[in-house]
């Protein structure tokens, strides 16, 4: 298989297979991690701090072996490979830049050491500046130019040599909100116009959601749950992805009979609701229930819904655009609901009694074995 | 009309009326808080200040004064020094010079003062004394005498112009004798600096050694300093403290103690020489001390965490990153430390060798205890002059020379360090 027909087939551009990794012998930090990386997406590995993602990010480029395990890239096994001949570009979370160098020196670093003609070097240190834009940068010294701009200049130069995959080890994690919303869009730009894969690290969970194709929730040491934005939000493979991905409402109830892709579902309130089948149940199971909080109808719009309850408002605090309700179900069980301001302006005050409806699709049942603390993948 | 006239005319004056009464009190104001502060800061300091002044600043001034000091003559004979500097010391002086020397030399005859005048004098041109103790029996001239026939008759050296310009040549209260002697120039007869006779010249000669073994010192400092402070650096702190430890240890012990120490294990039946004998590397005992390998052994190992330390600190704040970086950039190892890692050292590297190599240059106790004769550096004549022969100003000549080496190098480092920083701080 060459690189050219893997291009072709959409055969992977990086595997792992069955990598663990541990620094002290006893605890696995990365446990049973496989992994399929497509050529030209843009995947970010996502997990709370201390998940492991660092740590795959650094066995991919070869600064950290694998205990067991093989990553390939392409069809080519580079667990031998030292990190210098691998050609992966890598974007430090703090940029890494040569303090002794200038701008342009910095980015001509990869490009001597691959001995290419001078004038091809200044062609492309040029061409990768004006694609950061920061063309008139090339005489600063990294200490002289903003946070912003330094993290650019780090792209360039993890860039300029014309790698086919990409590290980014939190890359934006020491901007400010506003900076960073704006370099997630001009780092996807970026990755559109160049058709390169690229890995990516964090731990914000909309940086993930803004730029990636494919999103890797890890916990633990394992993939939680390898899917696009999309079906990440909205379907949820277990507890861990729906609490760590958004906002999730949970609610904990049995299983009393399954129909197909639905359930019914006793909660411990002791209320019965309709439910779609998020992990395998059966009847009987224990369960967790999970619903995002603009799923929640309340009053008028919730006539429609299959599943009614009735509850108590708690606190209501007005965002703008949307209300945020906290109103308590029987049996002090409280859930959050976002609700468009419009419809519900002065409808409904603290301590009212109030109608809250759901949907079964929008209401998962979950395992709560599932992705939970300890438990096994 | 009126009225409104007035009322644009008060609106008008009010606001810089008000900018001006607030502006007043905020700025004495400020100048009150910072005026405090700076009392504050500096009465935490000024203990240290008074004893800066005391222990450093007036010893090194007195020391500086020292080397250019010349006040023998001009304490003995004021009156005439005073004359013999309007001299043209071409041809013999005046009478009144003549006659303002016999009366003062009368008058100090046989006092301290006059001692030390002719001591100074003999240094000049040897015989000198006798010849001042000769002429000060004859004076004051007798009746009738000239004080120039009463001189010529004493000693017919006084008739000699050369004779005066040794004393006119320190006539006034500062000589940079001291300073060329030190080195190897002098004064000939005519007053022109020259070269010192070729056995006499021996200044030069120590200098250069001083600076040479300084720099031999240094560099093996630096050659067996750098990958411990690396190693110190890049080490988890568990193992770093008990590394550093192990490099502070030696300032544990007096540096007599640990040249004694090493005097017992180089010796021809030290340590050393036996264990090497047993394993069968040599036949007869290596001479390691009382010659320049002792030397170089002792400096080093005393000098070495004065290279150790400033190197560290340096290296502590570079992330490894760096050279990751540049190694996923393609980068292999080795050539990574030495672009991206070593720059970024360079300013502990100077800072350890600025330190151990200005150390080195004044140390005295290692060589004279280790070393032969041929290993003696400036400091030792230093000794010598201070406590031997006491000249201070040879003593004090030889130091300033040493001061401004250390000067020198000083700057040069600061420069380089300097332009370094201001390439990569903001323009
Ligand atoms: N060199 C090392 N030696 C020993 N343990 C390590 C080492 N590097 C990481 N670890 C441990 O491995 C675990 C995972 O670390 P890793 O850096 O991969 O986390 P992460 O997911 O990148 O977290 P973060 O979001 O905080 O960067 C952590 O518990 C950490 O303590
Ligand atoms: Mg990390």
């Amino acid at each position: 298989m060459t690189t050219i027909a893997s291009r072709i087939d959409g055969a992977p551009h990086v595997t792992f297979r069955k990598v663990q990794k541990t620094y002290d012998g006893e605890n696995l930090i990365v446990r049973d991690l496989n992994l399929d990386i497509r050529r030209g997406e843009f995947l970010t590995l996502l997990g709370p701090s201390g998940s492991g993602k660092t740590t795959c990010l650094m066995m991919l480029a070869g600064f950290e072996t694998p205990t067991s395990g093989e990553i390939r890239l392409g069809d080519k096994v580079i667990n031998t490979v030292p990190p210098h001949k691998r050609n992966i570009g890598m974007v430090f979370q703090n940029y890494a830049l040569f303090p002794h160098m200038t701008v342009s020196e910095n980015l001509r670093f990869p490009l001597a050491i691959r001995k290419l003609p001078a004038a091809e070097i200044d062609k492309k240190v040029a061409r990768a500046l004006d694609m950061v834009q920061l063309g008139s940068f090339g005489d600063r010294y990294p200490q002289q130019m903003s946070g912003g701009q330094q993290q650019r200049v780090a792209l360039a130069r993890a860039l300029v040599f014309d790698p086919e995959l990409v590290l980014m080890d939190e890359p934006l994690g020491a901007l400010d909100k506003q900076l960073r919303e704006h370099m997630q869009i001009e780092l996807k730009h970026i990755h559109e116009k160049l058709g390169i894969t690229i890995v990516f690290v964090t731990h914000d969970q909309s940086e993930a959601l803004t730029m990636s194709d494919r999103i890797a929730v890890f916990n633990q040491g394992i993939i939680q749950q390898l899917d696009d934005p999309t079906a990440l939000y909205e379907k949820p493979a277990n507890n861990f992805v729906a609490n760590f991905i958004g906002e999730n409402n949970a609610l904990p109830g049995y299983v009393e009979s399954v129909h197909g892709e639905t359930c019914q579902v006793k909660l411990d309130n002791g209320a019965r609701v309709q439910a779609s089948l998020g992990n395998p149940v059966k009847r009987g199971d224990r369960t967790m229930l999970s619903v995002r909080p603009e799923c929640v109808q309340l009053n008028v719009q919730s006539l429609g819904c299959a599943n009614r309850l009735g509850g108590y408002v708690r606190e209501v605090i007005y965002l703008g655009d949307h209300l945020r309700v906290r109103v308590e179900l029987a049996g002090r069980k409280e859930i959050i609901v976002k609700a468009p301001a419009a419809q519900h302006k002065h409808r409904f005050d603290m301590g009212d009694a109030i109608h809250v409806g759901i949907n079964p699709e929008q209401l998962r049942a979950l395992d709560p074995a599932i992705g939970a603390p300890g438990a096994a993948p | 009309m009126r009225e409104d006239n007035a009322m644009t005319q008060l609106t008008a004056t009010l606001p810089r009326g008000m900018a001006a009464e607030a502006a007043v009190p905020l700025k004495t104001q400020l100048r009150r808080a910072e005026r405090m502060k700076k009392l504050k800061y500096g009465a935490l300091i000024a203990p240290l200040v008074v004893f800066l002044l005391f222990t450093f600043v007036w010893p090194i001034t007195a020391l500086l004064k020292r080397s250019v000091d010349n006040p023998e003559i001009v304490a003995a004979f004021p009156a005439t020094s005073g004359l013999l500097r309007d001299w043209d010391g071409r041809s013999l002086p005046s009478d009144a010079v003549f006659a303002s020397f016999a009366d003062e030399m009368g008058k100090t005859r046989g006092t301290p003062v006059f001692a030390s005048a002719a001591k100074r004098l003999n240094m000049e041109l040897p015989g000198f004394r006798t010849l001042m103790m000769k002429t000060a029996r004859a004076m004051p001239p007798t009746d009738g005498q000239t004080a120039r026939e009463a001189f010529v008759a004493a000693d017919e050296r006084w008739g000699d112009v050369a004779t005066w310009q040794y004393l006119g040549r320190n006539a006034s209260p500062t000589t940079a004798r001291y300073l060329l002697a030190s080195v190897d120039r002098k004064y000939d007869d005519a007053g022109h600096v020259v070269q010192t006779d070729a056995d006499e010249a021996i200044y030069v000669a120590v200098l250069k050694r001083t600076f040479g073994m300084s720099a031999v010192v240094t560099v093996f400092c630096l050659l067996l300093g750098f990958p411990l402070a690396y190693l110190m650096a890049t080490q988890p702190a568990r193992i770093a403290n008990v590394l550093m430890i192990f490099v502070l240890l030696p300032f544990w012990t007096s540096i007599l103690v640990r040249v004694a120490a090493w005097l017992v294990l180089l010796q021809s039946e030290g340590l050393v020489n036996q264990a090497l004998r047993a394993v069968g590397l040599i036949e007869k005992p290596l001479q390691l001390v009382f010659n320049s390998t002792g030397v170089y052994i002792a400096m080093v190992h005393i000098l070495l965490p004065f290279m150790i330390l400033p190197m560290y600190s340096v290296m502590k704040g570079i992330s490894p990153a760096y050279v990751r970086a540049a190694v996923s950039l393609g980068c292999p190892p080795f050539k990574s430390f030495w672009k991206v890692y070593f720059p970024q050292a360079l300013p502990g590297v100077g800072a350890g060798g600025l330190l151990v190599f200005i150390l080195c240059m004044g140390y005295y106790i290692t060589p004279a205890l280790l070393g032969s004769p041929k290993e003696q550096m400036a400091s030792y004549f230093v000794a010598f002059y201070t406590n031997q022969t006491i000249n201070w100003g040879m003593a004090a000549a030889l130091s300033a020379i040493l001061f401004a080496a250390t000067l020198v190098l000083y700057m040069v480092y600061s420069r380089l360090v300097g332009r370094q920083e201001l390439a990569a701080k903001a323009r």
